[in-house]
């Protein structure tokens, strides 16, 4: 059975990578939410934020790449539970293929729309002035950081799609994630909050991740925000994974 | 080749299932008869291993959908309740996408081949959104013989068709079945089963309570009595006739 797992992925991932080469409005459409937060945080809010020797864009960038991220994973739980509403997934269940490509699919699909709205995310904020000096390395720990987070937030779309009841509802989980940048240190430094929104903002996710890509872009050293920021990434990754497979099983008992 | 005993299946304190038996010997046609809830679909869904029975065993061609799930997903093909087509994708890429997943050599050439089968030559380039209902079940049912299962479940395959549609469908199940392949079908359709099922199977409060042929069951009331009634044409009848079988494809 394992011997189709990644020949029935391959498959079904040219599938659904399909569905989204053809209706391109999807990646330009979660690309241009952020797109428009990281215009007017720069533009509008900019001057009123003292964001240090660091331009503005270059500061705002990282918490615009993780809601990009969390608007991007919405489009995932959509795709699966339409799957689960037309009857092709179950379909693809009745069929003699290793069953968990049919979710592998879509976590794989989520990984490269993602990368693509996260280029054009990179590229209009080059236009609008980012530049960092950061290597090769610090591009790949970037690079890694993110894709772990949109591993995990996808799983979390996944938990969704199979346990939504309408479109409404498989995307609504996302909204909360948009949020969590805006209460961190994505925007304004912590320490300007009051202190029960400091106590809050300093320990979520997004405040360790955030500082982690701004130290990496800035050539920085990332200290023991790197390793928070990776702990909580794998930690949404292991316990979305299980929720998402409780319920598939639930699902499917 | 499909062998069901003692099937139990509850949603919660739901019993829907309620100790089933059903027999299908190869190569005949049976149709499984109830109203809407009568766990029609629950029995399929239990078949093709997308659900686990409470209770109870059900095999197929002598093997255990509980236990070897992977074997009996090998030698049967469901057709679910809904057309279950990928609507962004054209009807030709839809067969292909089936025929990779089978692990089948040359996809396309089975996708052209299936395409003419079901008159769906001209249309197979074009996206599924702009297939109407008949085309899209056509190419449903087209998707389900791809790798020549033994066995195919249809779950109320012309729910929601127009009456040529139905006939279609009618047609190619009659030809699947001349080609010896075993067929459950759902439906709450009476002149459906009249016309397709070899055998009847009527589901009713969680059992069968009626399995036999048509003759066996008519067998069952009392004896017709003759009566002259002029016979008027069934709506259908006229339908058919105004509009012209000729221009079903």
């Amino acid at each position: 059975m394992s011997t189709h797992l990644i020949a029935d992925t391959t498959v079904l991932t040219g599938r659904s990578v399909r569905h989204i080469t053809r209706s391109l409005d999807t990646i330009i459409t979660t690309a241009v939410m952020p797109v428009a937060i990281m215009v007017l945080f720069v533009y509008v809010f900019g001057g009123a934020i003292d964001t240090g020797d660091v331009s503005s864009v270059s500061y705002m960038l990282p918490g615009i790449l993780l809601i990009t991220i969390a608007s991007g994973v919405t489009y995932t739980a959509v795709r699966l539970f339409t799957d689960m509403q037309s009857g092709i997934f179950e379909r693809f269940q009745s069929m003699p293929i290793a069953r968990s490509a049919a979710l592998w699919s879509h976590v794989l699909t989520s990984l490269f729309a993602n990368a693509v709205s996260l280029v054009i995310v990179v590229a209009v904020a080059l236009l609008m002035g980012f530049r960092s000096g950061a290597g090769v390395v610090a591009w790949l720990a970037i690079t890694g950081l993110l894709a772990l987070f949109t591993l995990g937030l996808t799983w979390l779309a996944v938990n969704a799609g199979l346990s939504a009841k309408s479109v409404d509802g498989a995307s609504a989980f996302a909204y909360p994630l948009m949020f969590l940048p805006f209460v961190s240190s994505a925007f304004v430094p912590t320490e300007t909050m009051p202190a029960p929104v400091q106590a809050f903002a300093e320990h979520q996710p997004v405040t360790p991740i955030v500082n982690t890509l701004r130290n990496l872009f800035e050539q920085q050293p990332v200290g023991t925000d790197g390793w928070v920021a990776l702990a909580w990434c794998a930690g949404i990754l292991v316990l979305a994974h299980a929720l998402a497979m409780a319920t598939y099983r639930r699902r499917t008992a | 080749m499909i062998r069901v005993r003692d099937l139990e299946k509850s949603y919660g304190d739901l019993a829907v299932l309620r100790g089933v038996d059903l027999d299908v010997a190869p190569g005949s046609i049976v149709a499984l008869l109830g109203s809407n809830g009568a766990g029609k679909t629950t029995l399929i869904k239990i078949l093709t291993t997308l659900l686990k029975a409470d209770a109870g065993t059900a095999t197929i061609g002598g093997v255990d959908v509980a236990t070897q799930p992977a074997q009996v997903r090998e030698s049967t093909s469901l057709t679910g309740q809904f057309a279950a087509v990928d609507e962004s994708l054209s009807g030709r890429e839809n067969l292909v996408l089936i025929a990779r997943l089978r692990h089948l050599k040359d996809a396309g050439a089975i996708a052209d081949d299936l395409l003419a089968r079901f008159q769906l030559t001209d249309a197979g380039g074009r996206r599924v959104s702009t297939y109407s209902g008949g085309m899209r079940r056509r190419l449903d049912i087209a998707m389900s013989l791809i790798g020549d299962p033994p066995v195919i479940f249809l779950d109320e395959p012309t729910t929601g068709l127009d009456p040529q549609s139905r006939q279609e469908v009618w047609s190619t199940v009659e030809a699947l079945a001349e080609r010896g392949t075993t067929i459950l079908l759902t439906t709450q359709y009476l002149d459906e089963a009249e016309r397709l099922a070899d055998r009847i199977a009527i589901l009713h409060g969680g059992r069968i309570i009626a399995d036999g042929t048509l003759a066996e069951l008519t067998r069952l009331f009392p004896p017709a009595s003759v009566e002259y009634v002029e016979k008027q044409p069934t709506l259908e009848e006229i339908f058919l006739a105004i509009v012209g079988e000729d221009d079903a494809a």
